[in-house]
C-alpha cells in the first residue's frame, strides 16, 4: 500500500464516514479487494480507524444540534447485547464465508440507497431544511 | 402501549445495527440512517445520530476484536490523519448537499463492489 493509495482512500472513508454513509464500506471493500487483506483483518483495521473519525463528526453534528439524544438510549441498550454476540460470531467464521456474506450486504445496502425515493417523509423534510440553512 | 411499540422499535434498530457492526465491522449507519428517518427523524439528524450510536458499539466490538488478535494497530494508524481530513469536508458537505444525490452515488458504487466481494 502506497501512501498516496491510503491518503485517496482514507480520505473518502472519512467523508462518507462523517455522512453516516457506511465508509467503513469503502475502507473494508479497498483493503480487501485491493490491498489483499483478509476480511476480519480489514474489519479490525476499520474499526480502529472508525473511532477517531466517528469521535470528530459527532462532535461537529453536536454543535450543529444534528444529534437526538433522547433516541439513542434503547438504540445502545439492544445494540450492545447483539454487537457482543456477532462480533465474536465474526471472529470464529470462516474468512471467506465472511467476506462473502459482507459482499451481500454491500450489494442490498447499494441497492436500497439507489432505489430510495425523494417522496418519503424524512427527506422531503429534510431538503426544505437545506434550502433554509443555504439562505441563512 | 403506542409508547411501548415505539420503544421495540428503538430496540429493534439497536439489535440489528449491533450485528452488522460486530459482524462486518461497519454498516450500522447503513441499518440506522432509514430506520430513524422511518421514526419521523429528518435524513440530516438521521445521519449524525447514526453516528452517536455507532461509535460506542464500534468500541465494544473493536475490543472483542483486539482480544482476538484480529487488529493490526501498525495498519491501523496510517488510515487516520486522511480520514480525520475528510471528515472535516464530509461535515461541511452535510449541510449543502441533499440526502437523495448522495445515497444515489453510494448505492452505484456499492452494487459493482458488492458483486466483486461475492465472488469470495
Amino acid at each position: 500500500m502506497n501512501w498516496i493509495t491510503i491518503a485517496l482512500v482514507s480520505f473518502a472513508t472519512g467523508v462518507f464516514a462523517s455522512l453516516g454513509l457506511g465508509g467503513g464500506m469503502i475502507l473494508i471493500i479497498y483493503l480487501t479487494l485491493f490491498a489483499g487483506v483478509p476480511q476480519l483483518q480489514a474489519q479490525g483495521i476499520n474499526l480502529v480507524f472508525f473511532l477517531p473519525i466517528a469521535a470528530v463528526s459527532l462532535y461537529f453534528h453536536t454543535k450543529n444540534k444534528l444529534v437526538e439524544w433522547k433516541k439513542i438510549v434503547p438504540v445502545i441498550i439492544s445494540g450492545t447485547i447483539f454487537v457482543t454476540i456477532f462480533s465474536l460470531l465474526a471472529n470464529s467464521m470462516d474468512n471467506t464465508l465472511l467476506k462473502r456474506i459482507f459482499g451481500a450486504f454491500v450489494i442490498l445496502a447499494g441497492i436500497k440507497e439507489l432505489l430510495y425515493k425523494k417522496t418519503e417523509a424524512g427527506s422531503q423534510s429534510s431538503d426544505c431544511d437545506s434550502s433554509v440553512q443555504t439562505t441563512k | 402501549m403506542k409508547k411501548y411499540l415505539k420503544s421495540f422499535y428503538l430496540y429493534t434498530v439497536g439489535a440489528l445495527s449491533g450485528a452488522a457492526n460486530g459482524l462486518f465491522g461497519s454498516g450500522g449507519g447503513i441499518i440506522t440512517v432509514p430506520m430513524l428517518e422511518h421514526d419521523g427523524m429528518k435524513t440530516k439528524k438521521a445521519h449524525a445520530t447514526s453516528i452517536a450510536i455507532t461509535l460506542p458499539l464500534s468500541v465494544i466490538s473493536g475490543i472483542i476484536y483486539f482480544s482476538k488478535g484480529s487488529i493490526d494497530l501498525a495498519q491501523a494508524w496510517k488510515f487516520i490523519p486522511c480520514g480525520l481530513i475528510g471528515v472535516l469536508v464530509g461535515s461541511k458537505l452535510l449541510v449543502k448537499l441533499s440526502g437523495t444525490t448522495l445515497k444515489r452515488i453510494f448505492g452505484a458504487v456499492m452494487i459493482i463492489f458488492g458483486i466483486r466481494l461475492m465472488r469470495g
